[in-house]
């Protein structure tokens, strides 16, 4: 499968997750999001951001569990909640998020 | 616990572990190329042995047959078991470990 | 396995991990389906026995070799509650290793202010024994 923005084709799996790390950009990320109806806000964009810093710590996108309580220690318990974060990425915040960063599907996401 | 083992001992080390592994009380079933583990004359013969002290060490007939060991090549005391008995011994155990 | 993860108690789960990180793939695939048995919160341990103890040397690194350094995911392990990894103590020995050899892993307890502990426990045959007794699944890799 491939995604098309802005005249050019990336590569994706069934779900929609970028194939190559490598194709990800800013603007790759806010068209994705487009596609699904969601703006990014500075909100979306601190969940996709500590996302890919967590990828490139450990090589794999955390399961929504690990992520909650890791924002919660990041960013405090205001955010580190899974409320605070499903209405930000209504269809699951370690998968949608992760689709944003251009990560693949989380481990321990099934 | 049902600890089974079916590598050769001399092509890899799951044998050695399971027997280091394993505690008095369990048993040990050796199947497919497992079974060359239990001959009388190989390198694993003094652990295997050792083993029997506190725990029951079997082979699966129909594994040992295939490969054209004689019951008499086995170590004293290892017991050759046919696959009813592999599947009473597996349920009669809560949990089973397998060494692959 | 569905059905352990759906009935509702918790249960032991034991991962045993025999073989050395980059030669196959079960290395990879065993840290995997661990940590999504932990993301489950079943209560996961790890158990390194043989070359799986390679498995957690210090300074691996794949650029070289065009695979992808997993050996930096071990460090989540932490992240997902995993807060027992064993090493079989003999198995590091007759490789000629020790426990400085291996990457200084640890977890953030929750419930002491989020102190740093360390998360390999070198254990001897006889308590590796005792681990695997009490281990309600055992997989392997």
């Amino acid at each position: 499968m491939s995604l098309e923005i802005n005249g050019k084709s990336y590569e994706t799996d069934e779900e929609g997750y970028l194939a190559n790390l490598s194709d990800w950009s800013h603007d790759l990320a806010e068209a994705m999001a487009r596609e699904d109806g969601c703006d990014l806000t500075d909100n979306h964009w601190e969940v996709v951001n500590f996302l890919r810093e967590y990828y490139d710590e450990y090589q794999i996108a955390p399961a929504v569990r690990v992520l909650t309580k890791a924002i919660g220690k990041r960013l405090g318990k205001d955010k580190g909640n899974s409320r605070y974060l499903y209405e930000l990425f209504p269809y699951g915040p370690a998968k949608q998020a992760c689709k944003y960063a251009g990560l693949p599907k989380p481990t321990g996401c099934v | 616990m049902l600890h089974i083992v079916n590598k050769s001992p001399f092509e890899k080390n799951s044998l050695e572990t399971c027997l280091r592994l394993s505690s008095a009380g369990s048993s040990i079933l050796l199947i497919e190329d497992g079974v060359y583990g239990a001959l009388a004359g190989g390198e694993m013969a003094g652990t295997i042995r050792d083993a029997l002290a506190d725990r029951t060490v079997c082979v699966l007939g129909p594994d040992l047959l295939a490969r054209g060991i004689d019951p008499g090549r086995l170590i004293d005391g290892v017991e050759i078991v046919d696959y009813a008995a592999f599947v009473k011994l597996a349920v009669e155990q809560p949990k089973v470990q397998s060494w692959l | 396995m569905s059905e352990e993860f759906t009935s509702g108690t918790v249960k032991k789960f034991l991962y045993v991990n025999r073989r050395a990180p980059h030669g196959s793939n079960y290395a990879q695939e065993g840290l995997e389906v661990a940590l999504i048995g932990a993301a489950f919160e079943q209560d996961v341990a790890m158990a390194y026995l043989d070359d799986g103890v390679f498995q957690l040397k210090s300074g691996q690194d794949t650029g070289k070799i065009g695979t992808k350094n997993f050996s930096a995911t071990y460090r989540a392990l932490g992240d997902y509650d995993v807060k027992r990894v064993y090493v079989e103590r003999e198995s590091l020995e007759r490789r000629g290793l020790s426990q400085e050899d291996l990457m200084p892993l640890v977890y953030k307890d929750e419930d002491d202010d989020w102190e740093e502990k360390p998360l390999i426990h070198v254990v001897s045959a006889e308590e590796m024994r005792r681990i695997i007794d009490e281990s309600d699944v055992i997989l392997n890799f």
